[in-house]
């Protein structure tokens, strides 16, 4: 059997526990998938930027917490907010955000890049922490969740849990196919060639500061959509959800799974999820258990748990 | 403002600075030299803050718990060195992002279990506990003073070991050139591990003496870790120099922001989004010079 082969029955294995999943799994881990499912949206729209265009991001969870911000601000007090009309809202406000963030962080590169996003990040964070906008340090609460009204008629509801797991995985797949189609077009070609080389295209005559700002857009914009589905799902939205941790939280589920593939995130979303609740589970202490994790894989897991399959492939002589 | 207040006002910068500088200083040396993004600097920091509170108690005084303070610094800082930085030298900063950001969650949670999630107040000790009158009304404790004088020592005792001795001379060899340093027979990896111990030692030091006037909390290392990166990238990387200038500049333009009264059309700019002003003088500093203002330019 072919990698190529192995690796399409693997996604198609997992697209069918995803589906049937609510059907034997209790409440607890429906949610709890949800949760994963959104982490994975969040995770892709980072690896876009890391693995692909090769701009470390330390301020991803900007544009998530954006978005988040962008629903509780929509929603009306005690009705929810048109899940068709707020979503495209506050992904399209992360976006913009991304935007205006990008056009001045992609003026320098390399560490600068990393330090630029993280302190722009941190700036929105106190934006919202500091002032009266949105409720200050202790955020605010959605009590009711966006409504799925199309000119009157419901087709789902997002106060049931399986409804709201379904979306998810909707858009988690949306997500998916939509980055593997883009990265495959000439745009994508583009940007893995400014990873590569970005003077090399430049000299071909690539506009590659448009490129790379087009790029940061797009990732902002899809971290939006996580960040918007946390916000429905936890019913409350506070400055840590823009917060650095998330964003540190953000590049190890990229680089544990496996950077520059789609498949990869995913899975570090997954790992990351089920390793704080083990960890939580263990001890009060949980963070030690969880440096001590980042730290091992970034000395001895730099490919990531996706490295690691093909790693294993190439030494039994088989594979890509 | 009153010419008195404004007085305490411009001394407040200069100390916030100058105490700015002695963290982003190491952050920038360990950059510029080791070519490493430190994240966990600002942990060091804190742990100096609360080593100093832990020290004061069992040894009874600061003019104590300082001297003992930075020799376990030093050890704290040679031993992560050997342990864990000295492997990410040849790797990518993605790497060396991802394994700084575990070892805050370490220290954080090492804080916790060692000293506690309280927030605690060290006294300023009793030989610079006096005020210096300014006006009749106003005064200024000398013990903010003492901490900007001893930040200039230190600084100009920096330009001396970098710019004066062989230590320095072999320091700034290894940063543009580690191979053939280490063929003329030097022990660059001591070098390095030195380096790295000297930054870590300042910036304990910096939370040391800091923890008399602000007092000591749990994740006091990240904001300031946040506010040296910006520090850094006016001043530009790797530059000594540009970490003073930008030190400087943050001091007076935050301690300003939050006293000033801006309003643009009817909206209260300041002081409500004081804690904006110095992301804004960085986005200024971005668009006039990408690689801060004495930054080599980038490619």
């Amino acid at each position: 059997m072919t990698g190529a082969r192995t690796r399409l029955a693997a996604v198609l294995v997992l697209a069918a526990v995803l589906v049937v999943l609510p059907f034997f799994a209790e409440k607890y881990y429906v949610q709890l998938a949800a949760r994963i499912l959104i982490m994975a949206i969040f995770a892709m729209s980072l690896d876009l930027l890391v693995g692909y265009a090769g701009l470390v991001s330390l301020g991803h969870a900007a544009f998530f917490g954006l978005a988040a911000y962008t629903l509780a601000l929509l929603s009306p007090q005690y009705e929810g907010a048109n899940l068709w009309v707020s979503l495209p809202l506050a992904a399209g406000a992360a976006a913009l955000a991304a935007l205006a963030i990008g056009a001045l962080a992609l003026r320098t590169s390399g560490v600068y890049f990393i330090m630029v996003t993280l302190a722009f990040a941190q700036m929105l964070y106190f934006v919202f922490h500091d002032t009266k906008i949105a409720g200050g340090s202790d955020g605010v609460y959605i009590y009711v969740r966006p409504v799925a009204d199309l000119f009157g008629w419901q087709p789902f509801s997002l106060e049931n849990f399986t409804h709201f797991y379904y979306l998810t995985l909707v858009l988690a797949v949306a997500v998916f196919v939509s980055l593997t189609v883009v990265l495959r077009s000439p745009f994508g070609r583009v940007i893995a060639g400014i990873r590569v080389n970005e003077q090399r295209m430049r000299s071909l005559g690539y506009a590659t500061f448009r490129y790379k700002l087009v790029c940061f857009a797009i990732a902002g914009g899809l971290a939006g959509i996580a960040g918007y589905l946390a916000a429905a799902q936890h019913g409350n939205v506070n400055p840590d959800m823009m917060g650095w941790h998330l964003s540190g939280n953000g590049l190890m589920m990229v680089i544990l799974g496996g950077m520059g593939t789609l498949v990869g995130p995913v899975l570090g979303a997954f790992a990351m999820l089920v390793l704080e609740i083990v960890f939580q589970g263990a001890t009060k202490h949980w963070q030690l258990l969880m440096g001590g994790f980042i730290v091992l894989v970034a000395l001895f897991l730099p490919a990531g748990l996706i490295g690691l399959a093909s790693a294993r492939r190439r030494a039994r002589g088989g594979g890509e | 403002m009153e010419l008195g207040t404004f007085a305490i006002q411009v001394l407040n910068s200069v100390q916030y600075g100058l105490l700015l500088f002695l963290i982003a200083s190491g952050l920038t040396l360990i950059f510029g030299i080791m070519g490493i993004i430190n994240l966990a600097h600002g942990s060091f920091y804190m742990i100096g803050a609360y080593l100093a509170w832990s020290l004061v108690g069992r040894l009874g005084s600061l003019w104590l718990a300082i001297p003992a303070g930075i020799v376990l610094s030093v050890a704290i800082g040679a031993l992560l060195e050997w342990m864990l930085i000295a492997r990410l030298y040849r790797r990518d900063h993605l790497y060396q992002v991802l394994l700084t950001y575990g070892l805050i969650l370490i220290l954080e949670e090492l804080r916790s279990v060692a000293f506690g999630d309280d927030v605690h107040g060290v006294a300023v000790p009793a030989a610079l506990a006096a005020s210096l009158p300014l006006t009749d009304t106003l005064s200024y404790p000398v013990y903010r003073l003492w901490i900007s004088g001893v930040c200039v020592v230190l600084a100009l005792g920096m330009y001396w070991l970098i710019a004066r001795t062989r230590l320095g001379m072999t320091i700034r060899a290894g940063a543009s050139n580690r191979e053939m340093v280490s063929s003329l027979g030097i022990n660059i990896g001591l070098v390095y591990r030195l380096v790295f111990a000297l930054g870590v030692a300042l910036a304990a030091f910096a939370g040391m003496i800091a923890a008399p006037v602000s007092s000591v909390f749990p994740g006091m290392g990240n904001q300031v870790l946040i506010v040296c990166f910006v520090v850094v990238v006016i001043g530009g990387i790797g530059s000594v120099k540009g970490a003073l200038v930008g030190a400087l500049l943050i001091g007076f333009v935050d301690t300003f922001g939050k006293v000033a009264e801006v309003s643009v059309a009817g909206v209260r700019l300041l002081p409500d989004l004081a804690g904006m002003s110095i992301y804004v003088l960085m986005a200024v500093v971005l668009l006039w010079r990408p690689e801060g203002i004495f930054g080599r330019r980038l490619k």
